[in-house]
């Protein structure tokens, strides 16, 4: 495991402001979370049917990883069997190193790629960059992001942070001999151009995985472009990688899991794509890849599945409803957060992938309204573990589950902890101490903090409950 | 220990939940609402026109001269087929100098620039249907190869309406996927799409721009 703390410079609470101070990225965010919000009610009209729904695809999950040792294993068996060679990586390192000697066994200095956010976790296309293989994105919002020198910032919409004139100005510049247009159309016909050739030249293709079916041994993959199937068919190596959670243990749990995924996610009944992918092509197949290989990545999943509070994390099928209805994503977008998953599941999932020590701040960015636990179409309850996260972030060393728990205890808070806990279990102590306040009201300081800087201060009661109660009685 | 035995070891030791059933999709299933008045092919015709295909009624007979009218309207000059495929033998004496009919012989490797720019559209079968999704689906073989349904800005599918299942599950279920999955098997639901660009939905990403459905019908 990779123990270094990652620091992030700027700071969430400095990224956030900055975010909230550029009224175009309000203004695309604010866009297209209402957007998204009114696709996705429309697909699920029957609230009964959808409750039921959800209880199956959250049991589909939750039974997945209630045996997921065994899947995996279910899974490694039958892909190996279907000519699919298997690699287990512990850290994004490990996978890198997997797909960089793949790369060098092939002499391949080209490689395609499908959308993959276990690749971003990786910082894959740098690792590759710095071997000297070129990785190109092809999902029209991943090359877009690509282009521009960004990261995706939602996890279904890579590029939902750019307005087209901001996209139509990237191609001018970027793309030699493309004038500015902002005709949609046409944008996308650019993109399908100069990304046609990269596939018909490329050596390697990579993808994600949307679910991995341990019964048949057969990868799920959806995407409405088209790059996806391009990346997994055309070149003579396909190379995926997924997380371990990804595996479903029976083919029939995808059709379910399928009918919840595009609907939660952008609001539509179903993707133009569903490929489903059992192995390499066959001596009397004409295309398809020579070899298929899937890579198992764990970083930091492991300890997510060690608490059993922690492990309904590892249910997420990725669709980004939880940020779609975030009153706080909608607010700061998807950079802000600084982690390859932003909002509320980037809250939750991002401590085991990179330690609380970095992170803690994302669990305490929530009002904490439970949209994102009333839209989760596997029924995460996403409230009560960013309260468990925070918890874990001021957890005293005795009670600390996860790297980094304890991390936002300072000296102060410790101190004051301390001192409540000797006032509150010594009863003339208690008394003392709340008469002496109630009867110091005066001395309350004026500044306290965030707390003052849109209300008005604390100050202690002028009369103890005991103190009423007493009046009452009387 | 091996990155492999590192992860199972760290799993197995995590502490067990509660034992769960295996959830009953069947009965999901079997309790969704039954299906509207409108009989499968309607729905599937109606679910895919929404999703941008065209879809053409024509029968057994008629579609090879059909196809060639289509494709003559759309300025299609080279069609790929599939080697030795039926359809191919069957729409043989409406090819012209028009209309070239490209059998798909040579691995794509061996043939991938004029692959890419030089085939008009493709035609191939679909094993059968989706009524709910108005989905296609296909199991692409050596002779009807995954890329035909790919590369060519035009995919024209042959779809027997009397195979139109109403779910995917009721296809899989009917179809025994899980005894046996062929390398790649798809489930196409119209032509290529994306909505990347500020949710500006537009066709033709990667993919076909056009899904052209020649729909099957048995003479009543």
């Amino acid at each position: 495991m990779s123990a270094q703390p990652v620091e992030f410079h700027p700071s969430f609470a400095e990224r956030s402001k900055a975010a909230i101070d550029d009224p175009h990225l309000r203004q695309s965010f604010r866009g297209a979370m209402d957007f998204l919000q009114a696709k996705r009610r429309a697909q699920f009209p029957d609230a009964e049917e959808l409750g039921r729904l959800r209880d199956l695809g959250a049991a589909i999950r939750r039974y997945a990883l209630a045996n997921l040792p065994q899947l995996l294993e279910q899974l490694e068996g039958k892909l190996t069997a279907n000519g699919v060679k298997v690699h287990w990586a512990e850290t994004p390192a490990e996978a890198n190193a997997i797909v960089l000697g793949i790369a060098r066994r092939h002499a391949a200095k080209r490689m395609v790629k499908g959308k993959s956010m276990v690749s971003e976790e990786c910082g894959f296309n740098h690792a590759m960059e710095a071997a000297g293989i070129e990785a190109l994105e092809t999902d029209m919002g991943e090359y877009i992001v690509q282009l521009a020198g960004e990261g995706p910032s939602h996890i279904i919409m890579p590029a939902i942070h750019k307005t087209k004139q901001q996209i139509a100005q990237l191609f001018a510049e970027k793309l030699p001999g493309v004038k500015y247009t902002e005709n949609v159309d046409a944008l996308i016909r650019i993109g399908r151009e100069v990304l046609r050739k990269k596939f018909a030249a490329a050596d390697i293709g990579l993808s994600g995985v949307n679910f991995a079916v341990a019964e048949t041994g057969t990868l799920f993959l959806v995407e409405n472009e088209g790059n996806g199937r391009m990346c997994t068919t055309v070149p003579k190596v396909h190379v995926a990688i997924t997380d371990i959670e990804k595996v479903v243990a029976k083919l029939e749990h995808v059709t379910v899991l399928n009918t919840l995924l595009p609907r939660s996610a952008t609001g539509q009944a179903v993707e133009t794509y569903q490929n489903f992918i059992s192995g390499p092509r066959k001596p009397d197949e004409l295309d398809g890849p020579d070899e298929v290989h899937l890579i198992l990545l764990d970083n930091g999943r492991t300890q997510a599945y060690s608490d059993v509070q922690l492990r309904a994390t590892l249910q997420c099928i990725r669709c980004g409803a939880c940020m779609n209805h975030c009153p706080v994503y909608a607010r700061i977008g998807g950079h802000a957060y600084g982690t390859v998953y932003p909002g509320p599941i980037g809250a939750i999932i991002s401590p085991h992938l990179l330690g609380l020590e970095s992170t803690y701040p994302l669990a305490f960015a929530s009002t904490l309204c439970g949209a994102c636990a009333e839209v989760c179409p596997v029924r995460i309850p996403i409230v009560d573990i960013l309260i468990r996260l925070r918890t874990e972030a001021q957890a005293r060393p005795d009670a600390a589950h996860l790297r980094g728990s304890g991390t936002a205890r300072t000296a102060g808070v410790s101190a004051i902890w301390r001192a409540w806990s000797v006032i509150y279990s010594r009863l003339g102590l208690y008394r003392l101490t709340t008469w002496f306040m109630s009867r110091s009201r005066a001395l309350s300081p004026t500044e306290q903090g965030a707390w003052t800087r849109s209300r008005t201060p604390l100050v202690p009661a002028p009369k103890r409950l005991r103190d009423l109660l007493r009046e009452r009685r009387r | 220990m091996s990155a492999r035995d590192n992860i199972l070891a760290r799993l197995r030791a995590a502490p067990a939940g509660e034992a769960l059933p295996l959830p009953d999709v069947a009965a999901w299933y079997a309790a969704a609402a039954p299906a509207e008045a409108a009989t499968p092919v309607e729905r599937f015709r109606a679910n895919i026109e929404a999703a941008h295909a065209e879809v053409h009624d024509t029968d057994a007979a008629s579609w090879p001269a059909l196809l060639a009218r289509i494709a003559g309207a759309k300025n299609v000059r080279r069609l790929l087929v599939g080697n030795g495929a039926p359809e191919a033998a069957a729409l043989a004496g409406h090819a012209d100098a028009a209309l070239q009919l490209v059998p798909y012989v040579e691995p794509a490797s061996r043939w991938r620039d004029d692959f890419f720019d030089g085939i008009d559209a493709a035609l191939t079968p679909a094993r059968s249907a989706i009524a709910d999704t108005g989905s296609l689906i296909l199991w692409p073989d050596a002779t009807a190869p995954r890329l035909m349904s790919l590369v060519p800005a035009i995919h024209f599918v042959l779809l027997d309406a009397a195979a139109i299942h109403r779910d995917l599950y009721t296809a899989m279920k009917a179809e025994r996927w899980a005894d046996g999955m062929p390398t790649n098997a798809l489930v196409i639901s119209g032509p290529s799409k994306t909505a990347d660009i500020q949710q500006t939905l537009a066709y033709g990403a990667h993919g076909p721009r056009e899904l052209v459905v020649l729909l099957l019908r048995r003479p009543s």
